[in-house]
């Protein structure tokens, strides 16, 4: 049982730091803001949730575990948040759009 | 263990190129952004040293109240376009690089030849600990044991405000402070506005509460309490009260006069300025929290804002 648990903490934790390499490599590379955004996007929902995925084995209880999800959900809430404020100040041809 | 301290020098690494980067920034807007990340990755060190305290605070006031603050006044320096008078000579400029490198030098050479071991009185502090009954010894010294000092820190916070407010012109005075922000009552902005503060609030509660045995404290939580107020501000929900407000000011005052009261009380009652009767120590400590952290909110809220900027219809 304690075996899977960590099992499933690596792979989970391996796969969002996958999303977020791979969400950093999309901000450094895409061509225009709106695609670069939809990158970060990635980052903040399946990175930090698989992240998150993988150390609730480990927190030692509910109300640990109540705590990194809801620090999940804020961070997705925020996240969604700002990138359509940025994103609405691109297409009014904001700065750097 | 090797992974860690590999872990602890790219972080020390990163930290030292991006205050590189923040300093050599041609932007302002560019070093602002910069100084944000530099706080929040020190913030990560202070974790690393087990100063969680230290950790929340940075992240709160070092990198979120003072990038706020620095992305104001960048913003007012582009609208206003630095006059080339105003930006400094390289007399200055080379002054400015010789006293920053000197006090760094010599913070250095005061770390680096610290005797061994350090002189410390964390002993003293855990020692006494049970005289307050507060489990975190953080909250201990700062409320406790070095009580003066937070009571004058929350006095220069207000020092800053008045000095903030200072710069209004007299036919504004009293008025009300920054731009009225409009948002599209519909849009997404409003909706974070009245999604997040019943959350928000609740965090920055509990940050307080927590404070007195774990990390979290008046200051953290407050400034969460400022950070709700803003947003609503920001979406245009509610206006910037006037600052003549009187309940406004009542509440700035709120943190000094609460700890005054008790620090005059513990001359007339116990030993000393500031000596909390032993039964008494954690209701005194927690009304003393609880009336700073709503000073701390108002006045971070306030500094944000900025100088009275419209004169108060009436």
């Amino acid at each position: 049982m304690n075996l899977a648990l960590d099992m499933l903490t690596v792979f989970a934790v391996s796969a969002g730091a996958f999303f977020f390499m791979a969400g950093t490599i999309g901000l450094l590379r895409f061509p225009d803001a709106l695609a670069r955004l939809h990158a970060l996007t990635k980052v903040d929902n399946l990175g930090l949730g698989l992240i998150v995925l993988g150390l609730l084995p480990h927190v030692g209880g509910p109300l640990g575990a109540l705590k990194l999800v809801s620090v999940w959900l804020l961070v997705q809430l925020s996240g969604a948040i700002v990138t359509q404020l940025i994103a609405g100040v691109v297409r009014q041809g904001g700065p750097h759009a | 263990m090797t992974m860690t301290f590999a872990f602890e020098i790219v972080l020390a690494v990163l930290l030292l190129a991006i205050a590189t980067w923040s300093i050599a920034a041609r932007h302002a807007f560019d070093a602002v952004v910069v100084f944000v990340v530099y706080g929040l990755l020190l913030a990560i060190v202070w974790v690393k040293l087990s100063a969680v305290d230290v950790a929340l605070t940075e992240a709160a006031i070092g990198s979120g109240l003072t990038g706020a603050l620095l992305l104001g006044a960048a913003g007012r320096l582009r609208a206003g376009g630095a006059p080339a008078a105003e930006r400094p000579g390289a007399i200055l400029r080379l002054g400015a690089a010789v006293l920053s490198a000197t006090i760094a030098a010599a913070l250095a050479a005061g770390v680096l030849f610290l005797p061994d071991p350090a002189p410390t009185l964390a002993p003293a502090v855990a020692e006494n600990a049970a005289a307050t009954s507060l489990g975190n010894p953080v909250t201990n010294v700062l409320i406790a044991f070095r009580a003066m000092d937070t009571m004058l820190e929350k006095v220069v916070l207000l020092l800053a405000l008045v000095g903030v407010w200072s710069l209004a012109p007299d036919r504004l005075w009293g008025g009300r402070p920054g731009p009225r922000h409009q948002a599209d009552p519909r849009g997404v902005l409003a909706f974070f506005a009245r999604l997040l503060p019943p959350v928000g609030i609740v965090v920055g509660i509990y940050i307080l509460w927590v404070g007195a045995d774990h990390p979290g404290g008046a200051f953290q939580g407050g400034t969460i309490l400022a950070a709700m107020w803003l947003l609503v501000m920001l979406a245009g929900l509610t206006d910037t009260p006037p600052v003549s407000r009187r309940s406004l000011r009542l509440v700035l005052i709120a943190g000094p006069a609460a700890f005054l009261i008790v620090g005059l009380g513990g001359l007339w009652l116990g030993d000393a300025f500031l000596a909390y009767p032993a039964v008494y120590a954690k209701p005194l400590i927690l009304a003393i929290e609880f009336a700073m952290t709503l000073t701390i909110a108002v006045t971070l809220g306030l500094l944000l804002a900025g100088p009275p900027e419209r004169a108060e219809q009436r």
